[in-house]
C-alpha cells in the first residue's frame, strides 16, 4: 500500500453526494436551440468557421482554435446556426459573450469520423493534435486546454488522474467512473503514451466514492497504474493539493506541477480523450450532474455543450420558490447563476438547485475575532486572516507579500469562519485589482516611453531646424560679403521705407478729392436719410409695428451717419483753415524763435532717435540710424548758429518785411485755394463739353440714320441735336469766360472743307434758334449775298471771256428767283 | 624617547580623518548617482496619463516638482491610490485630491475620433503626447485605442469637434470581482442580537 500525506487544513462539509448517485447517467431530449460561446476555456477564443444559415453535422468544427493556448467548439447536434451573438454565459460577472445559436434538426447527424484503433502507430505530437482539434478543454474547473497541459517540456515523472470530487453534492466523475472505467483507463494509458510513459500512472480518489472505486479495479489489473484512496477531506481535489497527497511533493510558489516533473489531468478530460482517440469525436458534450432539494430528480446527465440549464432543470422538476440561488459548480466554489438559460458549457460539471433550508443566506459578517481557524483551514498554508486584515486597507503590497496568490479561493476558511466573513470575495477582489494594477503599470510604463520618444523627437527636430535656419543665416552672410556690396542692407532698407512712404501718399489724397469724396458722402447721407423717412412714413400709415420700428431704427442710423459725414467736412475744412493759421504764426513768429522752436524739436528728436539706436538689435538698422542721427545732429548746430547770428532784436526791427512775406504768402495760398475752387469748375466744363461733343456725334450718326431710313422720328432727332449743340456752345462760351482759351473742336480747323463744316454747322444752330421770320429774313439775306457774289463771278467771267458763263448766268438767274420767292414769303410773313 | 601622548593622539586622529576623508570623496566620485533617484520612483508611481492637469507638461516634469517640494495631490488620472502611494514614498500624510485639478474618474476613457467628421487637420495628432494618433494631412485620423492615455489633450484643438471621450468598454477580460461592503460598515449595521456563527449552537462548523 502506497505511503499517503496528510492534506494541509481542509474542512469537511456535509457531502450530499448521495441524492444525485441513484440513477445512472441519462440523456435528455434534444433542446429546441443550443447556445455555444466561444470561449469555454482559460486562452484566446477561437476562430469562427461558419455563418449564420449555414447548416452543420454533429461533430462539425464552429470555430477553430487560435493560437497555442486556444481550443476550438464544435457542433453538439446537427442543424442550423441561427444566430451569432452576444449572450449571457455562466460566468460570476452574468456579462454576455459572443455566442453561437444552433437549432438542432433532430436528426442528430454524425459527420464522417473515424478514430484510431492503436493510438501507438501514431506519434503522441500527432495524438497532441488530435486532442487540440476535438478542442478538449480541462473539464475539472479551470478548462485549461489539455493539449497545452499535457505537451510538458520537463520530462514527466508522475501522471495523476484527478478522480477526487471533493466538493459536496458533485458526482459526475463519480457516476462517469461508474459506468465507464473501461473507456476511463484506456483514457489513462493514452495519456501515460503521450507524456512518454511516465515512472508512476496514479488516480487519486476519495474514500467516500467505494462504487467507482470497484468499478475501476478489474481494468487495472494488468496495468502499472496505481489507484491510490485517501480519506475524504476538503479540498482534496485541489491540484497542488492532490499532488501533496499522493506524492508528498509541493507545487512551488508561482510555479506549475510541470515543474517538478506532475502533470495532472481530471478524469472526465481523460474520458474526453479517449473518445477523442479512439472514435474522433470531439467535445460536445459532458456528464453535468443536476442536484439541489429545489429539484425533485437528482441525477446525472450527458449533457450536450450549449444546452439552456434552464432545459436541464425543466426535466428535473426544479421549483423556483423554493431555489435560494441557482449555482453553476459546487456549493463551495461555485457561483450564482443570474440567468436560468446560459447554457452549459465544458466546464460545468454540477448546477446546484438547493432549497432555502439547505444553503440558507449567509448571515451579515461580524468584526473578525483572529481566532485562527481560517489559518488551520486554510490548505495552501497562508494566514487568511492577516490576507483579510491587508485587503481591507488596500495594502497591496503586504497581499503579495504575504502570497496572495497562492490562494486556491477554496472557500474553507470563509466556512470555518465563525465570523461569516466573506474571505475569499475579499482575497479574489483584490487579486482583481492587483491584477489590473499590474496591467496599467504595464500601461504607464509604455505610455511614459513614448512620451518620452516623443520628446526627444521633437527636441531632435527642433536642433535640425535651428540647424537648417543658422546654415541658412551664414550663406546669406556669405554671399553678401562675396557681392561687396556692404550697403546691400542699407539699400534695401531704404527701398522698404521708400515703398511705405509712398503707399502714406497714396493713402493720403489730395485735399480736394477728399473734400469732394466727403460732399459725395454727406449728400448720400442726405439722401438716404429722405427714403429712410419716406419708408417710415410708409410703415407708419401701415400700421405695421414691427415695420416702423425697423424703419425708425432705420431712421435714426441714417441720422447718425449724416452727422458723421457732416462732422468730417466740417473737421477737413476748419484743418485747412489750422493749416493756414500756422503758416501765418509761422511767419509772423521772429525768426529768432522760430530757430528756437526748430533747435527744441531737432533735439526732442535725436533724443527719439538715439534712443531706437539703443533698442535696434539688427546692425543695418543700427547703421542707418546712425546716419540720420549724424544728419540731425548737423541740423542742430546749424540752427544754433544761426540764433547765435540773428540779433535778439531783429524780430522787432524787420517787422514790416515779415508781414509783407506774409501777406504774400496769405495771397499766394488765397489765390491758390481759388485756383483749386476754380480748376474744380474748369475740369468739371472740360468734362461736360467733352461728354456733350461725344453725345453730339453720336446724335448726329443717328439722326444720318435716320434720314437714310426715311424715319418718321427725323424731327425729334434733329431737335435733340440742336438742343445738344446749344449745350455745347453755353458751355464753351463759360469757359472761355473762366480761362480766356478754347476747347475742344475750337482747335485750329485743318482744311477749308472742315471749316465750312464747322461754319454751317454754326449756322445750323443759329438758324434753330431763330424765328420763322427770321429764318426767312436771314435766307433772304443770304440769298442776296449769294446773288451779289454770283454776278461778280459773272461779270469776272465775261471779263475774261470764259467758258462757264452760260453756266453762271444761269446760276445767277435761278439765285435771284430764288430771292424773289423768299422776299415774297417774308412780305407775306410780314404781313 | 619622550613620551608626547597630546602629540601622538592629535596625529592619530588626523590620520584617521585624512585616510577617512579619502575614502569617503572618492566614494562620492566612484558612486556617484546620476539624476535625482527621488524624482525616478515618483515618476514610476504617476500614471503616465501625460495629461498636464497637474499644471506641470507630463508625469515626469510633476514628478520633479514633487521632489522639489509641489503637492502631491494635483493628479487627478492617478486619484487617491496615487496620492497614498506618494505619501508613503514621501513619508508624509496623504491628503485628499485637490479639486482645483479635476475630479477623479472611476471610468477609464480613450479618445474616439468620428471618422467620417475628420478633416485631416493634424491638430490632435500634434497635440497627443504619447503618438496615439494616427493619420496626415487630409487623411482621416484614427486613435489607437491601446495607447491612448485618455489624456483629453486631443479634444480641445479639434476644429470639428469630432473627438470624444468613450468609456473603455468593461469586457470579461477587465471584470474582477468586487470587494464586499467593509466589516466596520456590516458591524454599524449589525443588529442586537447577531452572534458569531459558533455560539449559535445549531451549526456547528
Amino acid at each position: 500500500m502506497r505511503k499517503i500525506w496528510d492534506l494541509v487544513g481542509g474542512v469537511h462539509p456535509p457531502e450530499n453526494k448521495h441524492q444525485s448517485v441513484q440513477q445512472p447517467i441519462g440523456r435528455l431530449p434534444l433542446p429546441e436551440k443550443l447556445v455555444i460561446p466561444l470561449n469555454q476555456h482559460i486562452g484566446a477564443p477561437p476562430k469562427l468557421v461558419v455563418n449564420i444559415g449555414d447548416e452543420v453535422l454533429k461533430g462539425q468544427v464552429l470555430a477553430e482554435p487560435n493560437g497555442m493556448v486556444s481550443v476550438g467548439v464544435h457542433a453538439p447536434t446537427s442543424g442550423v446556426i441561427s444566430d451569432i451573438s452576444d449572450y449571457p454565459i455562466p460566468h460570476p460577472s452574468g456579462m454576455s459573450a459572443r455566442c453561437i445559436t444552433l437549432i438542432p434538426d433532430n436528426y442528430d447527424r454524425w459527420i464522417e469520423h473515424a478514430g484510431l484503433d492503436d493510438f501507438r502507430a501514431c506519434s503522441p505530437a500527432k495524438l497532441l493534435e488530435l486532442i487540440r482539434e476535438a478542442g478538449i478543454a480541462g473539464l475539472g474547473g479551470a478548462g485549461f486546454p489539455a493539449a497545452v497541459k499535457l505537451s510538458a517540456r520537463k520530462p514527466v515523472s508522475t501522471l495523476i488522474i484527478n478522480a477526487t470530487e471533493c466538493e459536496p453534492y458533485i458526482t459526475a466523475d463519480d457516476m462517469l467512473i461508474r459506468e465507464r472505467a473501461e473507456d476511463i483507463v484506456e483514457g489513462i494509458r493514452i495519456l501515460a503514451y503521450i507524456l512518454g510513459d511516465p515512472e508512476e500512472v496514479l488516480i487519486g480518489i476519495e474514500d467516500n466514492k467505494p462504487e467507482a472505486y470497484e468499478a475501476l479495479q478489474p481494468y487495472l489489473a494488468d496495468t502499472n497504474i496505481e489507484l491510490v484512496e485517501f480519506p475524504t477531506r476538503y479540498p482534496s481535489g485541489g491540484e497542488k493539493q492532490l499532488i501533496q497527497i499522493l506524492t508528498g511533493k509541493e507545487v512551488p510558489s508561482g510555479g506549475m506541477p510541470a515543474d517538478i516533473g506532475i502533470v495532472c489531468q481530471n478524469i472526465g478530460t481523460t474520458y474526453a480523450i479517449q473518445r477523442a482517440i479512439r472514435h474522433g469525436e470531439p467535445l460536445i458534450s459532458r456528464v453535468t450532474t443536476v442536484t439541489g432539494r429545489a429539484c425533485t430528480l437528482n441525477r446525472n446527465y450527458q449533457t450536450l455543450i450549449g444546452t439552456p440549464i434552464s432545459h436541464l432543470l425543466k426535466h428535473n422538476g426544479y421549483d423556483h420558490h423554493h431555489c435560494a440561488r441557482l449555482i453553476m459548480g459546487g456549493p463551495m466554489m461555485g457561483f450564482t447563476l443570474t440567468d436560468m438559460d446560459v447554457p452549459v458549457i465544458k466546464t460545468t460539471n454540477c448546477i446546484l438547485a438547493p432549497s432555502k433550508e439547505e444553503l440558507p443566506t449567509p448571515p451579515p459578517a461580524q468584526a473578525c475575532i483572529r481566532c485562527g481557524m481560517c489559518a488551520e483551514a486554510c490548505p495552501a498554508s497562508l494566514l487568511p486572516q492577516q490576507l483579510f486584515w491587508y485587503a481591507q486597507s488596500q495594502n497591496y503590497e503586504r497581499l503579495e507579500a504575504h502570497n496572495l496568490f497562492d490562494c486556491i479561493e477554496c472557500g474553507a476558511c470563509s466556512y470555518v469562519c465563525p465570523s461569516n466573513i466573506p474571505l475569499v470575495q475579499y482575497y479574489r477582489a483584490a487579486k482583481g485589482e492587483i491584477r489590473k494594477q499590474a496591467q496599467e503599470k504595464i500601461k504607464s510604463d509604455r505610455a511614459r516611453a513614448r512620451f518620452e520618444f516623443q520628446q526627444a523627437r521633437k527636441a531632435k527636430e527642433e536642433a535640425e531646424k535651428s540647424a537648417k535656419r543658422e546654415a541658412r543665416k551664414k550663406a546669406a552672410a556669405e554671399a553678401r560679403a562675396k557681392s561687396g556690396d556692404p550697403a546691400a542692407t542699407t539699400d534695401s532698407q531704404s527701398d522698404i521705407v521708400q515703398a511705405a512712404m509712398a503707399r502714406a501718399a497714396e493713402k493720403q489724397a489730395s485735399p480736394e478729392a477728399q473734400k469732394a469724396k466727403l460732399e459725395r458722402g454727406v449728400a448720400r447721407a442726405e439722401n438716404h436719410l429722405q427714403t429712410v423717412e419716406q419708408r417710415l412714413l410708409a410703415a407708419e400709415q401701415d400700421g405695421n409695428e414691427q415695420q416702423v420700428e425697423q424703419a425708425r431704427a432705420a431712421v435714426a442710423d441714417a441720422r447718425l451717419r449724416l452727422d458723421d459725414a457732416l462732422a468730417k467736412l466740417q473737421a477737413l475744412e476748419t484743418e485747412g483753415a489750422s493749416t493756414e493759421n500756422k503758416v501765418m504764426e509761422r511767419l509772423q513768429a521772429s525768426p529768432n524763435e522760430a530757430l528756437q522752436k526748430k533747435i527744441a524739436s531737432l533735439r526732442e528728436r535725436i533724443a527719439i532717435t538715439e534712443q531706437k539706436i539703443a533698442e535696434a538689435d539688427d546692425e543695418a538698422l543700427e547703421t542707418a540710424l546712425q546716419n540720420g542721427l549724424d544728419k540731425q545732429i548737423g541740423k542742430l548746430k546749424e540752427a544754433e548758429k544761426q540764433l547765435a547770428e540773428t540779433p535778439a532784436g531783429d524780430a522787432v526791427l524787420t517787422p514790416a518785411g515779415t508781414t509783407d512775406a506774409a501777406a504774400a504768402a496769405i495771397a499766394k495760398a488765397q489765390a491758390r485755394a481759388a485756383a483749386m475752387g476754380n480748376l474744380s469748375e474748369e475740369d468739371k466744363l472740360r468734362e461736360s463739353i467733352m461728354s456733350l461733343e461725344g453725345r453730339i456725334e453720336k446724335a448726329q450718326a443717328k439722326l444720318d440714320e435716320a434720314r437714310a431710313s426715311e424715319s418718321e422720328h427725323v424731327d425729334a432727332l434733329q431737335t435733340g441735336l440742336n438742343k445738344l449743340q446749344q449745350k455745347l456752345l453755353d458751355n464753351r462760351e463759360k469757359y472761355f469766360a473762366l480761362t480766356g482759351q478754347t476747347i475742344g473742336s475750337e482747335e485750329q480747323p485743318q482744311d477749308a472743307a472742315s471749316v465750312a463744316i464747322a461754319r454751317a454747322q454754326a449756322r445750323a444752330v443759329e438758324l434753330a434758334n431763330m424765328s420763322e421770320q427770321d429764318k426767312l429774313r436771314e435766307a433772304v439775306n443770304s440769298l442776296k449775298g449769294r446773288l451779289e457774289k454770283s454776278r461778280q463771278k459773272l461779270r469776272q467771267a465775261e471779263a475774261e471771256g470764259s467758258e462757264h458763263v452760260e453756266a453762271l448766268r444761269t446760276a445767277s438767274e435761278k439765285l435771284e428767283a430764288k430771292l424773289a420767292a423768299a422776299e415774297q414769303q417774308l412780305a407775306e410773313y410780314n404781313a | 624617547m619622550i613620551q608626547h601622548p597630546l602629540i601622538a593622539a592629535l596625529v592619530a586622529l588626523v590620520g584617521l580623518a585624512v585616510i577617512f576623508g579619502a575614502v569617503l570623496g572618492f566614494a562620492a566620485i566612484k558612486f556617484r548617482v546620476e539624476g535625482d533617484p527621488i524624482v525616478e520612483q515618483i515618476d514610476k508611481l504617476l500614471p503616465q496619463t501625460q495629461c498636464g492637469q497637474c499644471g506641470y507638461p507630463g508625469c515626469r516634469p510633476y514628478a520633479q516638482a514633487i521632489a522639489d517640494g509641489d503637492a502631491i495631490n494635483k493628479c487627478p488620472p492617478g486619484g487617491q491610490t496615487t496620492i497614498n502611494a506618494l505619501a508613503a514614498l514621501l513619508d508624509v500624510d496623504a491628503p485628499t485630491l485637490d479639486a482645483e485639478h479635476g475630479q477623479e474618474s472611476d471610468i477609464k476613457k480613450v479618445a474616439f475620433i468620428r471618422e467620417d467628421e475628420c478633416i485631416g487637420c493634424t491638430k490632435c495628432i500634434q497635440a497627443c503626447p504619447v503618438d496615439a494618433i494616427l493619420g496626415a494631412a487630409k487623411q482621416m485620423h484614427t486613435v489607437i485605442a491601446s495607447e491612448c492615455t485618455g489624456c483629453d489633450l486631443c479634444v480641445e484643438p479639434c476644429p470639428v469637434d469630432c473627438i470624444d471621450m468613450l468609456p473603455v468598454p468593461q469586457g470579461l477580460a477587465d471584470w474582477k470581482w468586487e470587494m464586499p461592503a467593509s466589516s466596520a460598515e456590516q458591524v454599524k449595521a449589525l443588529r442586537p442580537g447577531n452572534i458569531i456563527a459558533t455560539d449559535r449552537g445549531d451549526r456547528a462548523a
